[in-house]
């Protein structure tokens, strides 16, 4: 988008503030009415949001979505997305242009607490790392004092960094870029000596680096990120229907139910957790305000968290990423929801 | 009174309280908004500490105590410091362009327009992209720096400059300079009322120089040398010392410098060919030089065709200004409606001030302009 639009956008959205009324309750009723939901996506980083050849927005972070309007309509497809720039993205869900957002956003008390948000859901658990040539010979952190940083703008990767370099009596010179794919080619036109970013934005970019094992991303982590979706502040019921459609894939996961064979535990489980969870007991879908089948229809169209984390991001992918602490907790991680009871 | 102009006024009166009550209107209905969704409101959060960094700044910012108040102050310095500075480049090119299309040498003339033509053409984010990631990007690594006599060194960082500092011989410096400026408007002022009494011109470039070299070398010996120059040496990962232009910066200002000369060159283009070909040849016909026919009678007499537009010139430079952010300079939109309002989340309070900051900035340019436009402008003798 041209930079001048984006100026533009951002007056525009201010506009939206002052013309519209705030939906203050009953987003999933409007969702209902329109039929379908308003997912804020990124401008496009693969494997968390991006669309794909055919122009299908895929991702971890769509996921998200997916698995909401899948709870909601048992169609997986009946979404809006909505393309935001890290500037644009909380303005849009207040002013009610998105239903969630499910952005790589971090959550921060600050926008927990002023920005009239709230966060459903932590679906990756991240920190901010630095990646630097290989051929620099650099193993630690530490020794960086006096480096060039390219970084992006619009997050908390920028105060992250200061901090980190202030509380190790290091100086750095940050160079901010508004793209992702600005810092990429900065980086290699050597204008920075480092990046930094989430790890596992850095992994993306990495991937798409000419020759990606000349970069390593140092095993220092210097901050945490929970990447968190986002939903307005006041609206609690929707903020159930967002946190426990993710909680669905999660719980999922740890009864060992998949995409695959949902069908077949639906029919054969005699378990009465997993038949609360699919909906063929209990009414866990009425106090949501959701069918009966919710659960059945999220993990049948979007798979469990495991499934959508090995297609977007894992191993298999040009961005490999292993689950580190996004494991489930019984596996060594910190992915941990509490139970569907 | 006549009822023409109580009907005026009471048009206008309408007028304006129609137009407060829609900004009433916007505004309470904005501030209920931001209550129902529990946001704060306010100025407060000038006074907090910012705690990032910010890559260039033309004034001082410390990333461990500076303010976002500092943080605002340091984008319109940035800002305002490419701004005027492209305003005097493209100025100075477009003028030379303009007048040298104009010139009867062919090669020259052909030579203005490719260029005119390619840059008023091609989207001038395309051009900053260009310079930026094409042609600084291209430079060589800090290690095998393009360098100057050993102290000027250019690189893929930008470029590093030797700088004077502070020395016990620079206020005898300063005061040195003030002097010479002194010498020179008296001896400008005295050259020409000689000239206008008896019609004969007295130096004034001989008397200048050696007054000059006489304070300044006097200073210097009484009171030791003006400065202490600190020359960039490369240490670690980069060069430290001396001064330093980061490619951003010198993208940014190339690429607003060359696009706005473009249409500036075309207006002085149009204005000299406005001014009536009699004038020309009358000139020619009184014995002046081609050169001195451009210079004392058609100049004089484009500039009162070309002031108006160039004011939207340079107002067109420091909107275009903005466009920074895609090369990374850290101008107002950048640190401010960029990197301030994520950390905030402060939308209208900081929208509105930047908007404001260009609203401010173009009155003012404006004002400027149509003053020395109403200094220009033909004078006609009664």
């Amino acid at each position: 988008m041209n930079l001048k639009a984006k100026f533009l956008m951002g007056a525009a959205t201010v506009c939206t503030m002052a013309l519209g009324s705030a939906a203050t309750a009953g987003t999933l009723e409007d969702v209902k009415e329109r039929g379908h939901l308003l997912c804020g996506t990124s401008e496009g980083v693969a494997g968390f949001s991006a669309p794909n050849d055919e122009g299908v927005w895929v991702g971890f972070d769509v996921d998200a979505c997916r698995a909401v309007a899948a709870a909601i309509f048992g169609d997986p497809n009946k979404i809006e997305f909505i393309s935001l720039n890290s500037k644009d993205r909380f303005t849009a869900l207040q002013s009610g242009e998105v239903d969630l957002l499910p952005r790589s956003t971090t959550f921060t008390l600050t926008r927990d607490a002023s920005l009239g948000l709230d966060f459903a859901a932590i679906n990756y658990y991240d920190g901010q790392g630095i990646m630097v040539r290989a051929d620099l010979g650099l193993t630690k952190a530490s020794e960086l004092d006096g480096v060039t940083v390219c970084l992006r703008t619009g997050s908390t990767t920028e105060l992250n960094l200061a901090d980190y370099f202030s509380a190790n009596n290091m100086s750095f010179q940050s160079v901010v870029f508004d793209k992702s794919d600005e810092i990429r080619k900065a980086y290699e036109a050597g204008r920075c000596d480092v990046m930094s970013g989430d790890r596992s934005q850095l992994a993306v970019r990495r991937s798409q680096l000419p020759d990606p094992s000349a970069h390593i991303v140092l095993d220092e982590v210097i901050s945490k990120e929970p990447l968190a979706v986002a939903v307005r502040q006041g609206d609690d019921a929707w903020g159930d229907v967002v946190r426990w459609s993710f909680n669905v894939m999660v719980l999922a996961e740890e009864s060992g139910i998949t995409q695959a064979n949902v069908d077949e535990v639906l029919a054969t489980t005699n378990t009465p957790a997993v038949k609360r969870l699919l909906g063929s007991e209990g009414e866990f879908g009425a106090y949501l305000g959701l069918p009966a089948d919710w659960g059945y229809q999220v993990v049948k169209h979007v798979g469990n968290y495991g499934e959508s984390f090995e297609r977007n991001l894992g191993k298999e992918t040009a961005i490999g990423l292993d689950r580190g602490l996004n494991a489930l907790w019984s596996d060594g991680g910190v992915m941990y929801v509490p139970p569907a009871n | 009174m006549n009822t023409e102009r109580i009907r005026s006024l009471s048009i206008q009166g309408a007028a304006l309280l129609a137009l407060s009550a829609c900004v009433a209107f916007f505004s309470l209905n904005a501030i209920e908004n931001m209550q129902a969704l529990g946001l704060t409101t306010g100025l407060g959060f000038m006074g907090q500490t910012a705690g990032f960094d910010i890559s260039f700044s033309v004034i001082s910012y410390d990333r461990t105590s500076s303010t976002f108040g500092r943080v605002l102050l340091v984008g319109i310095a940035n800002t305002l410091a490419v701004s005027s500075l492209a305003i005097i480049i493209a100025t100075i090119i477009g003028m030379i362009v303009g007048i040298f299309q104009l010139l009867e040498n062919w090669p020259l003339a052909k030579l203005c327009r490719t260029y005119i033509e390619l840059a008023r053409n091609v989207p001038l984010l395309l051009q900053l992209v260009f310079w930026y990631t094409c042609v600084l990007s291209a430079l060589p690594h800090q290690k095998s720096s393009l360098s100057f006599m050993d102290s000027v060194f250019l690189n893929v960082r930008g470029v590093f400059m030797p700088w004077p500092e502070y020395s016990d011989g620079t206020r005898a410096f300063y005061v040195a300079c003030a002097l010479s400026i002194t010498a020179l408007v008296y001896l400008v002022r005295r050259s020409r009322r000689v000239q206008e009494e008896s019609g004969e011109g007295k130096a004034v470039f001989i008397p200048f120089l050696l007054t000059t070299v006489g304070l300044i070398g006097g200073a210097w010996m009484i009171f030791g040398q003006p400065a202490n120059w600190t020359y960039p040496v490369l240490k670690g990962f980069n060069f430290k010392g001396g001064t330093w232009l980061p490619p951003e910066f010198m993208a940014l200002l190339i690429g607003l410098s060359l696009y706005t000369a473009a249409f500036i060159a075309e207006l002085v283009r149009g204005g000299i060919l406005a001014v009536s070909q009699g004038q020309r040849e009358a000139a020619l016909a009184i014995g002046l030089t081609n050169w001195q026919t451009m210079k004392l009678v058609m100049i004089p007499q484009a500039m009162r065709i070309i002031v108006p537009p160039l004011t939207s010139q340079y107002l067109n430079i420091v909107k275009n200004s903005s466009l920074a952010v895609a090369i990374a300079y850290p101008d107002i939109v950048s640190v401010f409606t960029g990197t301030t309002l994520n950390q905030t989340g402060r939308a209208i309070e900081i929208v509105a001030i930047t908007m404001g900051f260009y609203l401010c900035v173009s009155l003012i340019i404006s004002a400027f302009m149509n003053w020395y436009n109403r200094r220009v402008a033909l004078v006609e003798r009664t």
